[in-house]
């Protein structure tokens, strides 16, 4: 129970917890006390004086921003001292700041301005020197900077420090010349920078300003609407500000439930592709004689290319049967559309060969969870797990890369609280920085590191028993296993020093709870499932689930991925992860659904697909808003595929490396044109709202699946996506609540939401786990798939980098991420590349058994000799050229963590 | 056989006068006559007036020669040590410090005089030999608290002695200290801010060069009271001397298990280490220091939490001034009565002030709380200079108060100044001529806080500066009435807003001259200058009415 304090200001009497500010006990009085350098997200300075009140018996006015409320305190908020007090600050700020406000972007935003007017200050004209400092001083591409308008509040100093954790900015020089600098002076990227932008964000004054905003309008004339992040799953909500039919910048809000004022420099800066010159606006068709401006298509009506995909699809479905037809669906669209989706290729193509790219980032989670715990998602929010873990064990994540801002409350918990990391990763990615232990262990060594670090646990007697015993089962056979992982066995499989395992058994023993973070390094390989189950062997033994600050915490790559696998665009579930096997499903569905003869049998998956188009035996393949010929492994096996296909139809919004092997292209829409909702990484359902009208022809994505559907046959009429999810609602449990209604009313509702009154499930398995007793697996060791030999002597791992994702369908088509990261980059260990004559900056070939890639060298200790690291997001630098199909067995997802390649210097 | 000792003062500004070639002309000279087995030459600390450096001290005999050169040595050492005459003409002016308590004349009954608590032994060891200091009872303090006292008992013996902060805020020590007993913490730290800074302020440098022990004994006492194992010296960048000097003391007094672990063979264990500031002022207000310790820039924290809460590195943390600390062994050593019989009811012991200005002897002197600034005046510094005649005084530093003359007889101690509207300060007393203007005195103290300014603060930072540059316009007599108001509403304002004590200090000689001497800034805005001191008209202004001051 936390202390009250009660005081009395401008003799209205309140009451606030004992650690509340004065400023903090006024506004809960709707007291209004202009400030500058406060933010209530950041720690207070007190530095611009401006919050200044009068205390009874306090010598000296005090800043309320700072000044504890006390029991008895009499304030005075609004005398003429403290207004003439204030009214000095504001003047002392005018003599040395531009008088600019005509032409400043922030004018009306501005909060100088608003306590200048408020408070009837008089503009200085001549009243001594004023500082005359270079306007956009900084050649970030993102960032404009004008230290003329400055007025060192220091808040972008504390963002900075205390939100993104990166300490860009600082105070340089002292007293009048006080000057806020990046690094030691340098720009902004060359003092660690991550353009993030969150600086801008807290910026009360035009100082700092995001550069690709410039010109559009002041915020007076813009209209924001609220809506989530189109890139990763972290759920990030923004408001996107409209003017004139386009968007011209992104805001942060503190409304915002995952993130807040923060956000990523792909959320912040990534939404040019909106407008892109590149963006389909007609639909098109293959036509040798051209038509349009794509070589080898000719425009068409909506009614000619829809029906040619309605009778193609139906053609097929029909004459080589249901299995023969392949949809494709997308983690980039929202619920409701791949909801529609699976209905199309369920209820209308009769078959379950629909199937998404969470196949290929998180497949192995999903089945490595699902059968010990009973449910394949992250168990904790956010919220708990980053914020009251002891100790975050992050495994196969880059996590400040891919879930920025996940990654930067890791970051400021370990800063701030003393969070311990372990991080086990065969790469020292940037949150190594942070780790108090780096198990660096040799790629796809995985169950053996996490079997060996058990077993240290187990010998130590560090298990918790009493949580085994109660809520576990199959404990014996997992430890047996487990037994034979030795320290000088682990230590030769994963080359991770035995003192180091001993050290990470250690950590997690006297810092519990902990949470475990994993990505895709742990999913992507052969023995994905058994990572994971693993991890989850990991956590039941320490007693770490169920619990706040606990978990097994995949985190969820693309924006929708985790609401693609709710709806059932997975071949073997229908939505909420009803079995496709279960005659009891196949009833319901049936029924719901007003048809017959659903198929009973799970369908195949992403890369069977491909294997099936390869091998003749799926002739049609509706692929929507996904690429495969980016982001699919070994691409030249998929290019065969798509040109053996007999019939492809591509819904997009670019002209992607898929669409161009497709006879139909349907043009479709993005994130911005659209209603609809999105379920983050933390099973959050959050709205997603049309902010822009979509360019040319183009059709939102639900309508254009209806529009097939009916045209097939089978009449899909919807009002609006609401009406979709409330289908979704009756036929779905663990969305059973999910309206509307209730989101745009303000709940915030993490699945399972079993009622119209039910308030959503946070964490997951508390008190018990979904099925029942957590099951132990017993999981051994076993080898990559391909290892490096005499002539393909490297190990080439792949992923992603901050600036870019996934195929960069998106961000390469955003002039502003393009700045901060224009061509792909290999990196490779400087030992390596000194052997092989290469400098950084020089361009190498990277070949494997199945293809190749041109890309420039960065030479860092990033890798470990004998590593390199590649991407997927240019096509010509494209990892999937040289990444294997190798399946794991139960999840089917490739091994695109390991490949063996070798590296040369192109003279 | 040693017969004889000849000491040298050794502090920067003996150096800088050529101690260091005086002491190898004593040694030469020794050599040259065969005595060296016979006369041993050391260094010594600081001596009290800074017109007798540098200082030489031949005992047995007890002979004070100064200034003395590298010639005079030679001399010296053929008179008296081989002839035994003493050289009369090169005899030191009389000593300052007595030590012995003297009856004031017209003050019957009551006893003033200069009275040696820190001072006691600065000037007559050699601070770079620890055994000097504990011949004179060094370690004496710390031994006795070992083994006698509880660490409860120590916080309540200085609370007892009422000892307060000799900083310049005057805050009681004892109560600090329980402040810092009381917190639950595994770690605590003693800091001791040694980054003396005020203008005109050298006390604690004298301290440190000439006794540097005395601060390493009373930390350890501090830190055996309130439960720290760690002390950190912050010292001011251009103290050179001092530092070398503390950081052979440290040396030794670990090698004869004074400092480290298991001192005196008992459980408790207190390590010491020196940091070194880099020149910034603010950096001895403590909260700074303390930011500047950690490795951060250097600007002051939001209080609360004080540091006694959460202090370095977020610790408990005791911050004392030098001059405090050397309070510390005396109080255990003597005992409370001891202490309390000096100075007044209200602020007992003594306080080292630092003189200087137009008066005949500058320098050190420690005196009981409670003289009077015209007993100073007269007494200790000789008087004014030939031919002038006093003005005011500046007691505390830069950022003290305007003292006129008819305030000459407040006494010196922390309450008595406050309740006159003025502060003790670090104990810098400049004394003022006629012949000083107080526009341009103002003007350069001014310059010092617009330098020294951190720039955290909105009023400070930029009020600083336009009192600057209204000031900088009234010596060239290009000001108005106008910028006269607006000079003392800034001044109002950032003494009543600013962040920290430099701001709120920097404004209270615009504000006591003001409120003293305000025909003196009226005259200059009629371009005179009643001291004929500033440049008036001699540069280019900005003409006055083109200046607008319309703050509110």
């Amino acid at each position: 129970m936390t202390k009250m304090v009660h005081l009395t200001i401008d003799g209205q009497e309140v009451t606030v917890p004992a650690n509340s500010t004065v400023l903090e006990a006024s506004q809960q009085l709707g007291i209004t006390i202009p400030t500058l350098c406060h933010h209530p997200d950041l720690t207070p300075t007190g530095a611009c004086r401006l919050c200044v009140v009068e205390v009874e018996g306090m010598r000296n006015l005090e800043t309320s921003c700072t000044l504890p409320a006390t029991e008895g305190m009499v304030v005075h908020t609004q005398t003429d001292k403290v207004v003439d007090s204030r009214r000095f600050t504001l003047s002392m700020l005018l003599t040395d700041h531009p008088n600019e406000c005509m032409t400043c972007e922030m004018d009306g935003d501005c909060e100088l301005q608003r306590w200048v007017y408020e408070y009837d200050v008089q503009w200085p004209e001549h009243s001594g020197a004023r500082h005359s400092r270079p306007v956009d001083s900084d050649p970030n591409p993102v960032v404009l900077v004008d230290m003329n308008k400055c007025i060192l509040c220091g808040r972008c100093v504390r963002a900075c420090a205390e939100i993104q954790g990166r300490d860009v900015w600082n105070f340089s020089e002292r007293g009048f010349d006080t000057l806020v600098v990046a690094g030691a002076n340098q720009p902004m990227l060359d003092a660690d920078c991550e353009s993030c932008g969150n600086c801008v964000a807290y910026c009360p004054v035009g100082a700092l300003f995001d550069k690709p905003s410039q010109g559009w309008g002041r915020a007076t004339y813009q209209t924001k609407v609220r809506t989530t992040c189109t890139y990763c799953g972290v759920g990030c909500q923004f408001d996107l500000n409209v003017k004139d039919g386009k968007i011209t910048r992104v805001t942060s809000t503190p409304e915002a439930p995952a993130n807040g004022m923060a956000l990523c420099v792909k959320g912040r800066y990534g939404w040019d592709f909106v407008h892109s010159d590149e963006r389909l606006t007609v639909p098109l068709i293959r036509d040798a004689n051209g038509g349009s401006k794509y070589p080898g298509f000719r425009e068409a009506t909506w009614d000619e290319a829809l029906d040619l995909v309605a009778q193609k699809l139906t053609y097929h479905r029909d004459h080589s049967g249901p299995d023969s037809v392949g949809y494709l669906s997308s983690a980039k669209c929202t619920n409701e559309e791949n909801y529609l989706m699976q209905k199309l290729a369920r209820a209308v193509g009769k078959t379950n060969n629909v199937d998404h790219c969470a196949r290929l980032c998180h497949s192995s989670t999903v089945a490595g969870l699902a059968s010990t715990l009973g449910s394949g998602a992250m168990t904790n929010s956010i919220e708990d797990s980053t914020g009251d873990a002891k100790l975050y064990f992050v495994t196969g994540s880059n996590t400040t890369e891919q879930h920025p801002v996940i990654g930067i409350k890791m970051r400021k918990a370990i800063r701030e609280k003393g969070v311990k990391l372990i991080v086990a990763d065969p790469r020292k990615i940037d949150l190594c920085k942070l780790a108090v232990l780096h198990l660096q262990q040799r790629p796809g060594t995985d169950v053996a590191l996490f079997n060996g670090i058990m077993r240290e646990i187990i010998v130590n007697g560090w298990e918790d028993k009493e949580y085994i015993a109660e809520r576990t089962e199959n404990f014996e056979a997992c430890k047996e296993v487990v037994m034979k992982y030795t320290l000088e066995l682990t230590e030769e499989i994963t080359t991770v020093p035995a003192a180091k395992i001993k050290e990470a058994a250690r950590l997690l023993h006297e810092n519990k709870p902990s949470a475990v973070f994993w990505s895709m390094g742990i999913t992507q390989h052969t023995t994905g499932t058994m990572n994971v189950m693993s991890l989850a062997n990991l956590q039941m033994l320490l007693g770490n689930l169920g619990v706040r600050g606990g978990g097994v915490n995949p985190l969820r790559g693309q924006n929708n991925v985790q609401g693609a696998c709710d709806l059932g665009t997975l071949s073997n579930v229908y939505p909420g992860y009803q079995k496709v096997v279960d005659p009891a499903m196949k009833e319901k569905f049936e029924a719901f659904w007003g048809v017959e003869g659903l198929s009973d049998k799970v369908g195949l998956t992403v890369v069977e697909l491909m294997n099936a188009a390869h091998d003749g035996d799926l002739k049609a393949l509706y692929v929507f808003a996904e690429n495969p010929m980016t982001s699919d492994p070994d691409l030249n096996h998929v290019k065969v595929a798509l040109e053996t296909l007999d019939f492809l139809v591509v819904q997009d919004i670019f002209m992607t490396e898929t669409a161009q092997y497709a006879t139909v292209i349907l043009p479709s829409t993005c994130f911005a044109e659209k209603e609809g909702t999105f379920t983050s990484t933390e099973r959050r359902i959050q709205r997603v709202r049309k902010a822009v009208q979509a360019p040319g022809e183009s059709r939102p994505d639900w309508q254009i699946i209806c529009e097939v559907g009916t045209r097939m046959g089978y009449p899909m009429h919807y009002a609006s996506p609401a009406d979709v999810m409330d289908e979704i609602a009756a036929c779905t449990p663990i969305y059973s609540g999910v309206h509307y209604w209730r989101l745009d009313a303000g709940a915030q509702l993490a699945w399972p939401v079993r009622g119209d009154e039910h308030p959503g499930t946070p964490i997951l398995h508390v008190g018990k786990f979904a099925r029942g007793l957590g099951l132990f697996t017993a999981n051994e060791h076993l080898e990559p798939r391909e290892a490096p030999d005499a002539e393909y002597p490297f190990t080439m791992t792949t992923g992603r980098v901050l600036y870019h994702w996934h195929g960069g369908e998106q961000t390469r088509r955003s002039e502003s991420l393009l700045a901060l990261y224009p061509e792909p980059l290999v990196e490779i260990n400087p030992d390596d590349a000194d052997r092989l004559g290469i400098v950084d900056g020089d361009q190498i070939k990277l070949a494997s058994r199945r293809g190749e890639l041109v890309a420039r060298a960065w030479l860092t200790d990033r890798v470990a000799p004998g590593l390199v690291f590649s991407t997927f997001h240019f096509p010509a630098g494209n990892a999937n050229w040289l990444t294997g199909a190798f399946l794991d067995p139960v999840a089917k997802i490739p091994e695109y963590k390991v490949s063996a390649v070798k590296v040369e210097k192109i003279a | 056989m040693i017969r004889a000792r000849i000491l040298i003062s050794s502090d920067s500004l003996s150096l800088s006068r050529g101690a260091e070639e005086t002491k190898l002309a004593f040694e030469a000279e020794l050599s040259r006559y065969g005595l060296l087995d016979e006369v041993q030459v050391a260094y010594m600390g600081p001596a009290d007036r800074t017109d007798a450096l540098p200082l030489v001290i031949i005992y047995p005999e007890g002979t004070r020669y100064g200034p003395v050169t590298p010639a005079d040595a030679a001399y010296i050492v053929e008179e008296q040590l081989y002839k035994g005459r003493v050289v009369e003409q090169l005899l030191a002016p009389p000593e300052m410090l007595s030590g012995e308590i003297a009856h004031l004349p017209g003050r019957t009954g009551i006893t003033y005089a200069q009275k040696r608590v820190v001072l006691q032994r600065a000037g007559s060891i050699d601070p770079t030999d620890i055994e000097e200091y504990i011949a004179e009872d060094g370690y004496f303090a710390l031994g006795a608290v070992l083994s006698d006292f509880s660490p409860h008992a120590v916080v309540e013996t200085i609370k007892e002695s009422g000892l307060q902060g000799r900083g310049g805020a005057g805050f009681p020590t004892g109560l600090k200290w329980s402040f810092v007993e009381s917190q639950q913490s595994a770690q605590k730290f003693i800091v001791c801010n040694a980054d003396e800074s005020e203008p005109g302020t050298f006390k604690d440098r004298l301290i440190l060069e000439g006794d540097p022990h005395v601060v390493l004994e009373a930390m350890a006492i501090a830190g055996y009271a309130v439960g720290a194992d760690q002390g950190w010296i912050y010292i001011r960048g251009e103290y050179g001397q001092a530092r070398e000097r503390l950081e052979l003391a440290i040396q030794q007094a670990e090698e004869y298990g004074l400092l480290g672990d298991n001192i005196m063979e008992s459980d408790f264990s207190f390590h010491i280490h020196l940091h070194a500031g880099a020149g910034a002022y603010i950096c001895g207000e403590e909260t700074a220091l303390l930011e500047s310790l950690e490795g951060k820039r250097g600007i002051p924290r939001i209080r609360p939490p004080y540091p006694t809460v959460a202090g370095f590195r977020d610790k408990p943390t005791v911050v004392n001034n030098v001059e405090t600390l050397a309070n510390i062994p005396p109080i255990i050593h003597n005992g409370v009565e001891w202490f309390r019989s000096i100075g007044t009811e209200h602020c007992p012991g003594a306080k080292v002030y630092t003189m200087l200005g137009d008066v005949n002897i500058t320098g050190l002197i420690e005196v009981p709380m409670g003289i009077t600034l015209r007993e100073v005046l007269d007494i200790y510094s000789g008087g004014m200079k030939a031919g002038k005649t006093f003005k005011c005084a500046q007691t505390g530093g830069a950022s003290g108060s305007f003292i006129p003359p008819e305030m000459l007889d407040v006494p010196l101690d922390y309450k008595s100044m406050q309740e006159q509207g003025a502060s003790l300060g670090s104990g810098a007393l400049l004394i003022c001529a006629e012949d000083t203007c107080i526009v341009d005195l103002a003007y350069v103290l001014m310059r010092f806080f617009q330098a020294e300014s951190c720039g955290k603060c909105t009023p400070c930072r930029i009020g600083t500066t336009r009192m600057l540059e209204i000031l900088a316009r009234m010596r060239h007599g290009q000001s108005s009435t106008e910028e006269l108001l607006a000079l003392e509403e800034i001044a109002t304002q950032v003494q009543e807003l600013s962040f920290c004590g430099l701001g709120q200090a920097a404004a209270v000689p615009i504000i006591t001259g003001l409120r003293y001497f305000r025909e003196e800034f009226e005259a200059h805005l009629a371009g005179h200058c009643p001291a004929e001191v500033c440049p008036l008209d001699k540069v280019n202004q900005p003409a006055p009415e083109t200046i607008q001051h319309n703050y509110l």
